[in-house]
């Protein structure tokens, strides 16, 4: 294993397949990435293209209907795809690592007070007692952004942007070092968005948390992102630093989705990508982005290997 | 690829345009009541709105969620009967319709839902949804029908149309729902059309293609629109002026490039500062942002709605006395003490 210390989390040929009528659908398809401590990932990618499954193959959030999981997952040196369900359940899930799901703020139970949705993670987690994890939610409040008093509150007596800073409290009270969020503000409006980025930036800064950003939305994922990976029909198609990134996307499908971003302040032509991803039970042999791509060339109809360009990765023939 | 471009609209001298829709000084409360019955007080959620929208026209109501858009596109759909104040089609006041009229008047207005699935109907095939308002406007031929649904359906690109004719919303992406969506509207060719976020549901790379597509439509049949919208980012690839709405009033009012280069209200600035560019410096910055949510529209803060969270308070005059209009440069207005 290449890590070093500085590597919270390093994942290698990760696979996950559903069953379905008309086959297997291929979701997470060989996806390999690092991360470091106290970085941001943003995983990138148009609905479909498999990164929810990502986050929940992460963090073995599995419906019944697998077909396929394999690879591995080394978390703070530990390959925790070797645990048993009971042990990754005990020592990972929440501990190490947590997540905060889509639409979490629409999810938290109506009929209990939020300190105690908040609370709870703790007392079950870490087998504090439940005054102890009153106080650690308390902080966590504190750290979010919620007044305090609003912990004997519920759900519905909070707006948007307060409850959503309810679900993300709720993945840090047991002080894991890696938080997944999975489309953490897109049913908020501009200005809470803007809120939860600068409180999500805090935190990073504060409590030195690494994030797993997963998100449709350009744009804003650059509010947080140290680092972009591109995903592609079940694969990642494109790693890197994020400052090269947002100005020069290598990845032909890198490059159409950002010319897609209307500016601001910038008037400039906008493009988009014609056709649609292909389909994931039968996902096409070679580059499955091929069929869109408008550099397409004989080389093509073989699948690339991931080519390293001045520190970035990229499934690209084009960089051979 | 050179005709898949959109470019954004540049301002162009339409002053002599005429005007299609006047809204003048309206005002949609609802009653609250305590218990059913026992008044309990009014949700102010359109407060004196004013603006006038000329043919061929297009503009942008910005707001966030729970500013009064909503309302105020539906009373313009004359499905809100105002509370005082006139809704002005080409002169005339939209309430005061007979049954006949009323039925005319939504054959001239055109309305995209946000959310494509969910304004589909999910049993009828394409053919039918787009048969349906043909229908009720007494179109008798079926073949006449059959042949406007085809031309509706080969303008928003659901081509070829026989392969989606027989489809149900289900079995067709989010793009192509859309575009039922918009072939719809379109289909007893409306002079006006109110595209209430056409594109928030919709990926990145799709969301360009609606968007572009509306454009075509607006320009070959010299349509107007109002294109309701919390993201300004979209804005000045659609439309030529922008509102922005709080509270249940139009703070500020300007031409797309302005308001984007020169904002003049407090409220304006901020939503401005709120929407992120791709940029990686981003994430070295926090972003200043006004503390607090917009207020309730039962009981709305006197003086300038918008005081309670604003930085550049003048106190005694925002806090005490209601904003009126200021124009501070052409075809821009702000209701904003700061501009007296």
């Amino acid at each position: 294993m290449s890590t070093n210390n500085k590597t919270l989390l390093q994942i290698k040929n990760l696979v996950l397949y559903f069953r379905a009528g008309a086959g297997d659908v291929q979701a997470v398809d060989g996806v390999d990435f690092d991360l470091d401590y106290n970085r941001a990932v943003v995983v990138l990618g148009e609905s479909g293209c498999g990164k929810t499954s990502l986050a929940k193959a992460i963090l073995r959030l599995l419906p019944r209907n697998i077909s396929k999981y394999s690879g591995n997952v080394f978390l703070e040196n530990r390959d925790v795809m070797a645990l048993g369900e009971e042990d990754f359940r005990r020592s990972v899930r929440w501990v190490q690592m947590s997540l905060v799901p889509q639409a979490a703020m629409n999810a938290l139970n109506p009929v209990l007070r939020v300190g105690e949705q908040v609370a709870e993670p703790a007392m079950i987690h870490l087998g504090v007692s439940k005054q102890d994890a009153f106080e650690m939610a308390a902080k966590m409040f504190q750290h979010v952004g919620v007044p305090v008093d609003f912990l004997t509150r519920y759900p519905f007596e909070l707006s948007g942007g307060m409850r959503q800073r309810v679900a993300i409290a709720m993945a840090l009270v047991t002080s894991p070092n890696l938080i997944v969020l999975d489309e953490p503000t897109s049913a908020l409006d501009v200005l809470t968005q803007a809120n939860i980025f600068n409180v999500l930036k805090r935190l990073k800064k504060e409590l030195g948390l690494s994030f797993i950003l997963i998100t449709h939305d350009i744009a804003t994922s650059s509010e947080l992102a140290d680092e972009v990976a591109v995903m592609y029909a079940g694969q990642i198609v494109e790693t890197g630093d994020a400052e090269p990134f947002f100005t020069n996307p290598l990845h032909p499908y890198s490059q159409k989705l950002m010319a897609s971003v209307p500016r601001l302040h910038e008037v400039r032509e906008l493009d988009f990508i014609v056709g649609q991803p292909p389909s994931l039970i039968n996902p096409p042999n070679g580059c499955r982005f091929a069929d869109r791509c408008p550099f397409r060339f004989e080389k093509c109809s073989e699948e690339p290997p991931i080519f390293v360009k001045e520190g970035r990765k990229v499934k690209c023939w084009l960089y051979a | 690829m050179s005709e898949i471009n959109v470019a954004p609209i540049m301002e162009t001298k339409k002053d002599e345009r005429e005007i299609l829709l006047s809204v003048q000084d309206l005002r949609i409360w609802f009653e609250l009541r305590r218990f059913g019955f026992g008044h309990a007080g009014y949700v102010r959620a359109v407060d004196g709105v004013n603006f006038q929208l000329a043919e061929g026209e297009t503009v942008a109501i910005v707001g966030e969620s729970g500013c009064g858009k909503s309302s105020l596109m539906k009373a313009i759909l004359g499905l809100h009967r105002p509370t005082s104040g006139q809704i002005l089609f080409m002169g005339d006041d939209i309430s005061k319709y007979t049954a006949a009229k009323k039925r005319w008047y939504h054959s001239k207005v055109g309305y995209v839902q946000q959310d494509p699935f969910g304004a589909l109907p999910p049993f009828m095939p394409v053919r039918r949804i787009l048969e349906e308002p043909l229908i009720i406007s007494g179109v008798k031929s079926k073949s006449e029908r059959i042949d406007r649904i085809r031309k509706g359906m080969e303008e928003v690109k659901l081509s070829p149309v026989d392969d989606f004719l027989e489809k149900y919303p289900h079995m067709l992406s989010g793009g192509q729902q859309q575009r039922v969506v918009i072939a719809r509207a379109m289909i007893m060719e409306p002079k006006f059309l109110v595209a209430d976020e056409p594109v928030s549901m919709l990926d990145a790379s799709v969301r360009v293609e609606i968007l572009k597509l509306l454009r075509n439509i607006q320009e070959r049949h010299n349509l107007s629109v109002i294109y309701i919208t919390h993201d300004l980012a979209t804005v000045s690839y659609f439309s030529e002026r922008i509102f922005v709405m709080y509270a249940g009033q139009l703070v500020e009012k300007a031409p797309v490039r302005k308001l984007v280069d020169q904002p003049a209200h407090p409220y304006t600035q901020a939503l401005l500062t709120g929407t992120s560019e791709p940029d990686a410096r981003n994430a070295l910055t926090y972003k200043e942002i006004p503390p607090g949510e917009p207020p309730s529209l039962v009981k709305p803060p006197t003086g300038c709605r918008f005081h309670p969270r604003c930085i550049r308070i003048i106190k005694g005059e925002c806090d005490v006395n209601e904003p009126v209009e200021f124009t501070i440069a052409q075809r821009h207005t702000v209701f904003c003490w700061l501009h007296k």
